[in-house]
């Protein structure tokens, strides 16, 4: 079992969803975030006052998978997450990482059988 | 909390109480009229009943003004600023700030008072305002407006940093002991319609309220926050406005009160009323551009936040113009107003106060100039052809032309105004400060007025919830392997270059550039998954294709080097 976990761009999130359908792939906890990489911020104005804006909204979505499903995941996020043409920095980021156990909490069970849809 | 503010409320509902019933005692004038109640005229009744509903708009516009421009934790706080204003002075008025600033009967040119106006008891439904047409029971309600959005401008100075209860106190205490006395000296009319107060005497012109209502909001915001601590944060953290679309709407809101604001301040649907309705349009949009322009020329973009502050800069400062300008005159001073108020606000970075949403900027600076100017563009011609009347105008003299006593008494006025209202202000601030404490508790700023002072949230909507789709995704069904289709996987690896080398050089392809990218590019990307070393996985695409795309695409960027490519089937 293995919890990925993906920063990408709020507007690429209806893409990556519909991806991830596709490969069986439906469970998964969105939460906006916002943070910084190697894309530097913006600047705005404010009645003449200048704000830089240096951590950008973003989304980060976690799904938790049997192994099986890990490459298929990654594949169907990285082609829907990226900017269309050439991909932009600020695209976003993937992490895999264990997953020690699941606990479904309606019925008790544990471990892959608790992960599926 | 509670406990802090139970005593306060109780002391105002005494002292209602013990108001009212000194009214009880007080006998009614028994007497009946000796002459005949003026006439009411229906047309100028209706155009003041629709203006009085005009400018109680322009009082959630200004919450939507104003709420739009604070953080997303104090949005609600800071529109509760606005409208319980309506609550707070719309009984205050009726019950005596009417009879403080427009009775003349029972007082000196101080402070006026008139028993009858107390709770409008001794006022009939058809007795007319002295020198209009107009009921006295739509002249208190249209300027019970007034009153009640005076206060609400002075919470912009001090948005985001103070507590509720306090605030309710300041616009009770504000209103009863600067407004009324305020509006008393400068529109006060006796039973024969002269000038009652000292500063109308004097000739000043304040059209609609240049200087009781702009000037005496804008510097009483000043003085509080000279008082006042800074927002926690202030300077080095910048606040970001929550929703300029608030913003924007509450400027048209405004704009659209305004013309009740101006054109009702004629108290009469005639030409004055249409001269003033006309002098507000036009002053609006000129500063409204102006502001603009200046951003633009200055900054290099033109703000939606420019926009709705011009606007209002130029209906502060037509304010007291109105009705004594014309139309060409009423767009110098917009564009004037647009220009000086947009550096006023520039300014404030390196005057190192706190005007959360430049009440002064906005309201002191562009009253003051309003002020000035109605002196240097009244046109007497224009006023009495409005109103139909064969007086002078103000200190203008016989011939209309004296502009010097004019522009003495618009300065005499406006620093009367300054002067009461910046230490009017500063007592009751430091009054209420001293006592229960203006001020939040820090740890309470940074949670937010919504939270700590209401309890509720404004809104609370991220960004994940705007990109749902209408229509529900597939179903979720159970599957123990990934439905991969008919997609061929394979990997591509690629040797004769180092991982390091490959890695700079897919990095710089997988970037927008200024030249679209190359075609081996465009055939390649779609397909890949992930890279890993020197180790390209593929979904879909045709192997062969992509080893020769792959193979181009990095020989002509590692010069030279001989690379070769062989594919991996994926395993099954």
């Amino acid at each position: 079992m293995k919890l990925i976990v993906a920063i990408i761009r709020p507007e690429r999130l209806e893409a990556v969803q519909q991806a991830l359908n596709e490969r069986d792939v439906y469970l998964m906890t969105v939460t906006d975030v916002r943070g910084c990489g190697r894309q530097r911020g913006y600047t705005e104005v404010y009645r003449g006052a200048e704000v830089r804006v240096n951590l950008l909204p973003k989304i980060k979505l976690e799904i938790a998978v049997t192994d099986a499903f890990v490459e298929a995941a990654v594949e169907a996020i990285v082609h829907a997450a990226r900017a269309p043409e050439t991909g932009q920095i600020g695209d976003g980021k993937i992490f895999v990482l264990p997953l020690e156990d699941c606990v479904r909490i309606r019925t008790g069970e544990r471990g892959p059988e608790a992960i599926g849809p | 909390m509670r406990q802090r503010i139970l005593p306060f409320l109780l002391a105002l509902v005494v002292g209602l109480g013990l108001l009212t019933s000194a009214s009880a005692e007080e006998p009614m004038p028994a007497e009946p009229p000796t002459a005949a109640p003026p006439a009411i005229d229906a047309g100028n009744t209706a155009w003041m009943l629709i203006s009085t509903g005009l400018v109680m708009l322009m009082v959630p516009g200004l919450a939507l003004f104003y709420g739009g421009m604070v953080r997303q934790k104090n949005v609600l706080g800071t529109m509760m600023h606005s409208m319980v204003a309506l609550s707070i002075v719309g009984l205050q008025w009726v019950l005596f700030g009417y009879s403080l600033s427009f009775g003349t009967k029972d007082s000196s040119g101080w402070i006026g008072w008139d028993w009858g106006y107390v709770g409008l008891s001794g006022v009939a439904p058809n007795a007319a305002f002295p020198g209009t047409s107009i009921p006295i029971f739509v002249h208190c309600m249209f300027q019970g407006m007034f009153a009640i959005i005076t206060p609400a401008l002075i919470s912009g100075a001090l948005a985001e940093r103070i507590k509720f209860g306090p605030y309710c106190l300041f616009v009770f205490l504000w209103v009863t002991v600067i407004y009324c006395p305020l509006a008393h000296w400068v529109w006060a009319l006796d039973s024969t319609a002269s000038a009652a107060g000292w500063l109308g005497k004097m000739g000043a012109l304040d059209f609609a309220g240049g200087t009781v209502v702009h000037i005496a909001a804008g510097v009483s915001g000043l003085a509080a926050i000279l008082l006042l601590r800074k927002r926690t944060g202030y300077p080095q953290q910048t606040v970001i406005p929550n929703s300029l679309v608030l913003t924007l709407t509450g400027a048209g809101l405004l704009w659209f009160g305004w013309f009740g604001f101006n054109g009702g301040s004629a108290l009469a649907a005639n030409g004055l009323a249409g001269a003033a309705l006309a002098a507000t349009q036009v002053a609006a949009a000129a500063a409204g551009l102006s502001w603009i322009l200046a951003e633009w020329l200055h900054r290099g973009r033109p703000t939606a936040l420019g926009l709705a502050s011009g606007i209002v800069a130029g209906l502060v400062a037509v304010t007291p113009a109105a009705g004594f300008v014309t139309p060409l005159s009423a767009i110098i001073i917009g564009a004037l107003a647009g220009v000086v108020c947009y550096a006023a606000v520039s300014l404030k970075p390196f005057l190192k106060y706190d005007d959360s949403l430049d009440a002064f900027g906005v309201h002191g600076v562009g009253g003051l100039l309003g002020a000035l100017l109605t002196g240097v563009f009244a046109s007497a011609a224009l006023w009495q052809a409005g109103a139909g009347s064969t007086a002078s105008l103000g200190a203008l003299g016989e011939a209309g032309t004296d502009y010097a006593a004019q522009i003495m008494a618009q300065i005499y006025a406006a620093g009367v105004s300054i002067v009461f209202a910046f230490v009017g202000t500063a007592v009751l601030v430091v009054l209420i400060d001293k006592t229960v404490g203006f001020c939040l508790d820090p740890i309470d700023e940074t949670e937010g007025l919504d939270l700590t002072q209401h309890g509720e949230v404004g809104f609370d909507l991220g960004y994940a919830a705007e990109t749902v789709s209408e229509t529900p995704h597939a179903a979720p069904r159970p599957a123990s392997r990934p439905p991969n289709g008919h997609v061929k996987r394979f990997t591509v690896v690629l040797d004769g270059a180092t991982p390091a080398d490959l890695m700079r050089v897919w990095s710089d392809l997988c970037q927008a550039g200024p030249t679209p990218p190359s075609v081996e590019f465009q055939a390649v990307y779609p397909y890949v998954t992930t890279v890993q070393g020197n180790r390209f996985r593929f979904r879909g695409g045709d192997p062969v294709a992509m080893s020769a795309n792959l193979l181009r695409l990095f020989g002509d960027r590692l010069g030279g080097k001989t690379l070769r490519a062989s594919v991996e089937e994926a395993r099954p």
